[in-house]
């Protein structure tokens, strides 16, 4: 049987848990900082030494970590790529613009245990020669950044924070940066632009990995929030331990935002791949199944810039068989284990690990130009066809949800879609395009239907005179 | 210049600028200090932010006009924002902004930020407010509400003290 497993949430919703630092603390709070403060180098085969902190950057490397806030990169290599060597600081700072519809978690980290955050983030700090980092968190989340701002006072009066932490000799400053509404803000560089003061406008890589050219053009590390919490977990159990969570290559825990049609929608804590799609909305440890009567119609797997997956897809997985060769296997929708590979191989991603999903009651149309709105709304406006694309795309939408829908909408609505994604300096475009192109492929019956049905009503009421006439 | 920033406003705001090694990243912070205080931020409150951080006003302007959170007019004493996206939207998030506007006398079909005569109260759409498990949310000034229903949205408007 399918079940939670609690890592990163183990104490959050546990009766009399608060956020405050003396019941971090009775929970063995700070002492995995002080494990690895006290990280003794090592002598390596080929002669070479490795300091304490290559070390601990070598741990969260071989854990295998992935970031947790969408692209699934390996965190210590993102680590790995950090210029060290341009007398340059190195800046961290924490993404906690959690604005992906359909995303949950890192509120609930925040909220509940903001000081687990905050000791992740000094090891990744001490790990990478920071001494100055940052908290960006959304706009909309003020009372968590209020929890915040208390919650690195109270570890500045530890000394976990500030000067000389716990007598190392190391200096570290974290403050919380507020953004304002911008969704674009959880784009790194956009985020970067914005903490530097600016429009959030995304910068282009090349030049601009903030590995090398970040923050003020200075090295920079940006982790989600999540991300930052198992690094404690991996100083704790150590990689090999961890990396025995979850499935190979998708290692340790990760928090799955479920919400939409079914019957308990929440934040459920899996060891990745552990769980399947089906599981986690059917099973009563999760979702709990679709309401009563209703059937399933379409799953958003990683968050709203994720392609939908329709009802009855079956998809082929590579697999390895007992002869040790991959195979392709077929792998109903519901059997896909929620994990990063699997979803990639299904032709989507598990972005942000949120699910939203949509029963046979939902008008799929409907529920695309919700989507599509969004987009429209969040795009920053630097690039052209992200720009007029988004926007144009939701008018069609907006017109074939208000009675005026054509039947070559589907295509004219690809069309537009293919044009931006590929063409835009962030990856924003492919999020605004991805589920046009997912939801008129896998649901096109649904958008010609509408388009037919509107094209009918609208001939049958041109009056026949008028008609007429009009060929004079 | 008539526009003043009252002493402890500005105390707060010298000191947030020390937690950057660039004045000009404390911009969004001194305009969330600015706009808590005074409701919104004026023409006259973008140039002091601006000289106080060094730099030309339009540097500060397009902040305010790119970041939806920023407002250049007063708006209700309450601001009741209401999840649009997705999830929100299936758990029945736009029959409750009508309902709001309803109760309000607002209209439902204009688009953007709606203030009641009044003053008291403002009823907006926005994007996902990333609390979709508990769908639909709605913020109200810096509390969020879950699972709003229409019952609630009417103890929000009977019950909001105004400040």
């Amino acid at each position: 049987m399918p079940s939670e497993f609690r890592l990163i949430l183990k104490n959050a919703d546990q009766p009399g848990y608060t956020s405050d630092i003396e019941c971090y603390l009775r929970h063995g709070g700070y002492e995995q900082l002080k494990k690895a403060l006290g990280t003794a180098g090592r002598d390596l085969a080929d002669g070479k030494k490795q300091s304490p902190q290559e070390v601990v950057r070598k741990e969260v490397l071989d854990s295998g970590l992935r970031g947790r806030g969408g692209a699934g990169f390996s965190a210590g290599l993102k680590w790995s790529f950090v210029d060290r060597k341009s007398g340059k600081p190195i800046y961290l700072i924490c993404n906690a613009d959690e604005s992906e519809p359909g995303t949950f978690k890192d509120r609930q980290i925040i909220h509940k245990d903001p000081h687990q955050l905050i000791e992740g983030m000094i090891i990744s700090c001490w790990a990478n020669d920071v001494k100055l980092a940052y908290i960006y968190i959304r706009g909309e989340m003020p009372q968590g950044a209020k929890l915040l701002n208390k919650a690195l006072a109270e570890a500045r009066a530890k000394n976990f924070l500030g000067k000389n932490i716990l007598g190392t000799g190391y200096d570290l400053e974290i403050y919380v940066h507020r953004g304002a509404g911008a969704y674009i803000c959880g784009e790194e560089t956009g985020l970067i632009e914005s903490l530097e003061g600016k429009r959030a406008y995304p910068r282009i890589k090349p030049p601009y990995f903030p590995a090398v050219l970040g923050l003020y053009m200075c090295p920079t590390i940006v982790n989600n929030v999540e991300t930052l919490c198992h690094v404690k977990h991996i100083v704790a159990m150590g990689a090999s331990e961890y990396a025995k969570l979850g499935t190979p290559n998708n290692t340790g825990t990760r928090i799955v935002s479920l919400s939409g049609d079914v019957k308990r929608p929440g934040y459920y804590e899996i060891e990745v791949g552990k769980a399947t799609l089906g599981e986690l909305i059917n099973d009563p440890a999760f979702g709990g199944g679709l309401r009563d009567g209703r059937k399933l119609k379409a799953i958003i797997p990683g968050g709203s810039s994720s392609k939908v997956l329709k009802a009855g897809e079956v998809f082929k997985l590579k697999r390895k068989g007992t002869d040790g060769q991959m195979t392709p296997v077929d792998v109903p929708l519901l059997d896909l284990p929620y994990d990063f590979d699997s979803l990639q191989q299904a032709g989507t991603m598990s972005g942000s690990s949120a699910i939203i999903v949509m029963d046979d009651s939902r008008d799929i149309v409907d529920c695309l130009a919700n989507v599509s709105e969004f987009y429209a709304h969040e795009s920053c406006g630097q690039c052209t066809p992200c720009r007029e694309g988004a926007l144009w795309m939701s008018k069609a939408l907006h017109r074939m949800t208000h009675g005026e829908g054509r039947k070559a909408d589907a295509d004219y609505l690809l069309h537009i879609a293919q044009n931006i994604q590929g063409r835009t300096i962030c990856a924003f475009g492919e999020a605004a395009a991805w589920p046009v192109l997912s939801f008129v492929k896998k649901f096109r019956e649904d958008f010609e239907a509408r388009g037919a049905t509107d094209e009918a009503k609208h001939d049958a009421s041109v009056p026949q005179k008028i008609s007429a006439s009009s060929n004079h | 210049m008539s526009f003043t920033v009252p002493t402890n406003i500005e105390v707060e705001i010298d000191e947030l600028i020390t937690h950057y090694p660039v004045k000009r990243s404390a911009s969004l912070m001194l305009l969330h200090a600015i706009q808590e205080h005074f409701g919104h931020v004026s023409r006259e409150a973008i140039e002091w932010v601006a000289l106080k951080l060094g730099l030309q006003p339009i540097n500060i302007y397009e902040l305010v006009t790119f970041y939806p959170m920023f407002r250049q007019e007063p708006l209700g004493k309450t601001h009741v924002k209401v999840c649009r996206t997705l999830s929100c939207s299936l758990a029945g998030s736009g029959e409750l902004r009508d309902h709001f506007c309803r109760k309000l006398g607002l209209d439902s079909h204009k688009h953007g930020p709606q203030t009641t005569p009044d003053g008291k109260f403002t009823v907006e759409f926005v994007e996902c407010l990333a609390d979709c498990g508990n769908a639909p949310v709605v913020l109200v000034n810096d509390e969020l509400q879950a699972r709003v229903t229409t019952v609630q949205a009417d103890e929000i408007i009977e019950k909001m003290p105004i400040k």
